[in-house]
């Protein structure tokens, strides 16, 4: 038991939906007979799924700094819509027609951050006006009628990386790359950290450990790098994926380790202990608002580059997915608590819940049931290991409650 | 004189964790009197209310209620309004958006056939609010009315339970001195129509102008009860059994050297932001040497927090005009990242509230003011950050098994020590301290006294509010005090004592608003 947790390090009730994930996975490749784990279905998760993850990494930031933003389906159809438009109508040149539908999406989060930050008016209100002020924008502005979407923009929306190299690899080089590169990294960042530990602690601690953790995970991104390199010739690790993947390591960066990051969840723990901490409550809540909607024309972009069209329903109801997804992912309603890679998770257990349905030939109706109860069961579940005086399932399982208070503090061990 | 004792409560004993905040209290009151409960703060005078008034239910304390000869048991407030007791809290409690009428029946409104009579209830209110002397339409909101009128309305609200004992705690510390007199009027005319009131107050001209019996209480213990004439009653008996108690070696020796006048403000005003123009700072002026302990001396609601929040970067109020210099050099400081900047650190009084964001770590909150110390380029260094938490832990003697552990995990006291490391963090050159030991033990407070000593060594200068004039005579060299936002005295640690101190933070001065 010792073992595992100098693995793994501290707290292993993180690891609690990660299991739940792996599990869902080989519990539907079980029951539909191996069609799960493939890499074409794989592939698919990914790229179908993009943009909700991207929408939860910007609705996590607003749920920790203690508001919620119910516009973000509206305002990702409105920037799709809007990029299209120019594409179509003004013959703008797609990059252009991007670049003007992040430009909007911003000025949109600069409208909620006003109502938020300055006037004070809760998120819920304030996007709930938004979410209607844009929904009706979308259809006034395409009168009800799709509009096709540059066509370069299929590589972002739902492209695949390039083929190139040897073949004796048997798989898409591109993703080959991608996947030795995150294991070097992988392992380079765990004995740089390794190193410092012990010049900061100025103690030896065994090389054990960092050296089972770096194999451990280097099998499980060989293993996907596998199954993402090895579908029909001419797909790879989707674009969209990696555009998620790269948005992941840099909110994952901003969130926890600048000061902005550390201010959206001091404002969300506690505002008037910010406040007398320096922290500009204000700004931080329109700076988070509008990094929201930023990343709702990211999502939007994608979207109808994948479906090479705008629509005029397009987004309706992400947000009740991106909210889930935080939600799974452990954030508390209260504001203060929660992590982008958490989020991650929690998206991808509804997105494995809808492509695992799916294949079971469970209709959307079922689907979408199950999908509410599933958010139930997760929040409850929580909540219940939360409460003060239960041992978590986690720990009971690991028989870990006694050994909590000795081996949780690094310190006590000189 | 037995037969016209309406309320006895004897060797009440009630026991919090870790705390005895009331240990063996006495209190007689006869029938159609004013008692009086004075002490200081954190003495047990609300605590001993909440246990009369059924707040604290029979059971979770010792001892006895005799209530008009005989024993009360109430398990909820709702059972000793039932029996006449009604309560008027400091802070009002009323709805502010409902109308007078139906605040006063809230939770016991006129049914008929399952239906509220408002008609009648209206007619009640009209008859109600007369009997308090007050002539508004019974449909207005509350929040429409000033502080005073809505004292009132409270009181009207009692009269409307049949009231047989009121209570009020310090009802008017949020009141100006017309609607004070005025509520005192109507106290007297209460008592002649044979209603018992005990009011609990830190104003002793008030207590001396109104009562007919005054109980000290100090250290959860009656000190003393007797009987007064109002209007000629002995204000410095009052005081002294206020404070008496006994003075231990509880503070550090230390030699204080003050060097030059680093931290000055001048006229300091600020209004309070939910009562247009009322003043909680009134022309405020002090200084403070480097290596300095000045201490500030006021009862609560007189404005010493205020004073200080408002200096710290605007932080409370609106700003109604004054200067901060440091070193001579003016200050503009109207956020309180830019007082952090200038130097200016504020320990705030309500530690769970203000002090710490309890879902963090110990490290997390020791770098949370001062963030721009552990950056790396544009990224915060979670080494430095280890490095600085590391350091305090160190310093400050922080009793932790992790810096990595949650601040909740924390006593009091050490939870302190961390609000004290995170501002040291900041590297002030003066640190405001608001009541840094309330609520922890005698230990920890030995301490944080030590390090407060520290901190005037390095050469800072260090302002101590307080509520302990102990404390505040232990500690530091020279004392300001204030009442109803006036600075009223600045006297030398040496030459005061626990009396000087309470007549001046208990008189309005006149002369400087």
């Amino acid at each position: 038991m010792k073992q595992i947790k100098k693995v793994l390090g501290e707290g292993l009730h993180k690891y609690t939906m990660i299991i739940a994930l792996v599990a869902l996975v080989i519990f539907f490749n079980i029951a539909s007979n191996g069609k799960m784990i493939t890499p074409s279905n794989f592939q698919n998760l990914l790229s179908g799924n993009a943009y909700v993850l991207i929408l939860a990494i910007g609705m996590l930031m607003v749920i920790v700094v203690g508001h919620i933003d119910l516009s973000v389906g509206s305002v990702a159809g409105f920037c799709g819509m809007v990029m299209a438009i120019a594409f179509q109508t003004w013959n703008l040149p797609w990059w252009a027609a991007v670049l003007l539908a992040l430009a909007i999406g911003a000025l949109v989060g600069a409208w909620n951050g006003f109502w938020v930050a300055k006037m004070g008016i809760p998120g819920f209100i304030t996007t709930l006006g938004s979410q209607m002020i844009f929904r009706g924008a979308v259809i006034w502005i395409s009168h009800s009628i799709s509009v096709p979407a540059p066509s370069e923009l299929k590589f972002f929306g739902a492209g695949h990386l390039p083929e190139w190299g040897p073949a004796f690899t048997g798989m898409n080089n591109s993703t080959l790359l991608l996947g030795v590169f995150a294991i070097l990294f992988f392992a380079y960042s765990q004995i740089r950290q390794y190193k410092r530990t012990n010049v900061l602690r100025g103690s030896k601690e065994a090389l054990w450990p960092t050296l089972v953790r770096i194999a451990l995970i280097s099998v499980i991104i060989g293993y996907l790098t596998w199954l993402f390199g090895t579908g029909r010739p001419g797909t790879s690790f989707p674009v969209p994926g990696l555009i998620l993947v790269i948005l992941v390591i840099v909110y994952h960066i901003i969130t926890e380790k600048t000061r902005f990051g550390r201010h959206i969840y001091a404002v969300g723990g506690n505002k008037n202990s910010a406040a007398l901490s320096g922290v500009n409550v204000e700004k931080t809540y329109f700076m988070t608002m509008l990094n929201m909607s930023l990343l709702a024309a990211v999502a939007g972009i994608l979207f109808v580059g994948r479906s090479t069209a705008a629509g005029p329903s397009d987004g309706t109801g992400w947000e009740t997915d991106a909210i889930a997804a935080v939600f799974i992912g452990g954030a508390a309603v209260s504001g203060g608590v929660g992590t982008v890679m958490a989020t991650m998770v929690g998206g991808m257990i509804m997105a494995v819940l809808n492509s695992g349905l799916m294949l079971l030939g469970v209709g959307a109706d079922k689907t979408q049931v199950i999908k509410g109860l599933v958010l139930l069961a997760a929040v409850a579940f929580d909540v219940y290991n939360k409460r003060p005086g239960h041992v978590s399932i986690t720990k009971r399982l690991f028989n870990l409650n006694k050994a909590e208070n000795k081996e949780g503090s690094p310190a006590e061990k000189k | 004189m037995e037969d016209s004792i309406i309320l006895q409560m004897r060797d009440i004993t009630k026991v919090f964790p870790g705390v005895r905040a009331l240990d063996g209290v006495t209190l007689e009151v006869r029938r159609g009197e004013i008692h009086s409960i004075c002490g200081e703060n954190g003495a047990g005078k609300s605590t001993l209310m909440k246990v009369l008034s059924g707040v604290y239910p029979y059971g979770s304390y010792e001892g006895q209620i005799i209530y008009m000869g005989e024993e009360a048991r109430f398990k909820n407030i709702k059972e000793s309004e039932n029996a006449g007791i009604v309560i008027i809290h400091q802070e009002l409690t009323m709805i502010p958006e409902l109308s007078i009428t139906e605040n006063i029946f809230l939770g016991n409104e006129i049914v008929r056939k399952g239906l509220i009579d408002w008609e009648e209830a209206r007619q009640r209110t009209v008859e109600l609010m007369a009997r308090v002397g007050l002539n508004l339409n019974p449909n207005t909101p509350i929040k429409n009315l000033g502080v005073g009128q809505q004292q009132l309305v409270e009181i009207a609200k009692a009269l409307s339970k049949n009231v047989k004992l009121l209570i009020l705690d310090e009802p008017t510390s949020a009141l100006n001195e017309d609607d004070s007199a005025n509520l005192l009027e109507l106290m007297r005319d209460l008592k002649s129509k044979d209603i018992t009131c005990i009011m609990i107050s830190h104003k002793l001209n008030e207590i001396a102008a109104i009562s007919d019996a005054v109980t000290v209480i100090r250290d959860g213990r009656t000190v003393e009860t007797y009987p007064v004439e109002a209007g000629h009653v002995d204000e410095d008996r009052i005081i002294s059994s206020m404070v008496g108690r006994a003075i231990e070696n509880r503070y550090p020796p230390h030699e204080s050297h003050p060097g030059e006048v680093i931290f000055e403000v001048s006229d300091w005003c600020v209004e309070d932001p939910n009562v247009p123009g009322r003043m909680v700072c009134k022309n405020s002026s002090f200084h403070v040497r480097a290596g300095e302990v000045v201490g500030f001396a006021g009862l609560m609601g007189a404005g010493r927090t205020e004073l200080m929040r408002s200096i710290f970067g605007h932080n409370y109020g609106v700003f109604r005009g004054g200067t901060v210099r440091m070193k001579g050099r003016e200050l503009h400081i109207p956020t309180v990242s830019a007082a952090i900047e200038a130097g200016i650190a504020y320990v705030p009084e309500d530690r769970k509230n203000l002090g710490l964001n309890l879902l963090d770590s110990i490290r997390m909150t020791i770098v949370s003011a001062n963030l721009k110390a552990i950056l790396t380029g544009k990224l915060l260094d979670s080494d430095k950050e280890l490095q600085a938490a590391e350091k305090s832990r160190t310093d400050l003697l922080i009793k932790t098994s992790s810096v990595n552990a949650g601040v909740t995990t924390l006593s009091g006291g050490n939870q302190q020590k961390v609000v004290l490391g995170k501002w040291m963090f900041t590297e002030p050159e003066v640190l405001i301290l608001d009541e840094p030991t309330r609520g922890i033990d005698v230990g920890a407070k030995y301490e944080i006294y030590r390090l407060i000593h520290q901190m005037a060594d390095q050469g800072k200068a260090v302002i101590l509010v307080s509520s302990e004039l102990p404390e505040l005579l232990g500690m530091s060299d020279r004392i300001y005090t204030i009442c109803e936002g006036s600075i009223t005295g600045e006297i030398a640690s040496r030459d005061a004592n626990q009396e000087k101190l309470m007549r001046l933070m208990t008189t309005t001065s006149d002369v400087k608003s």
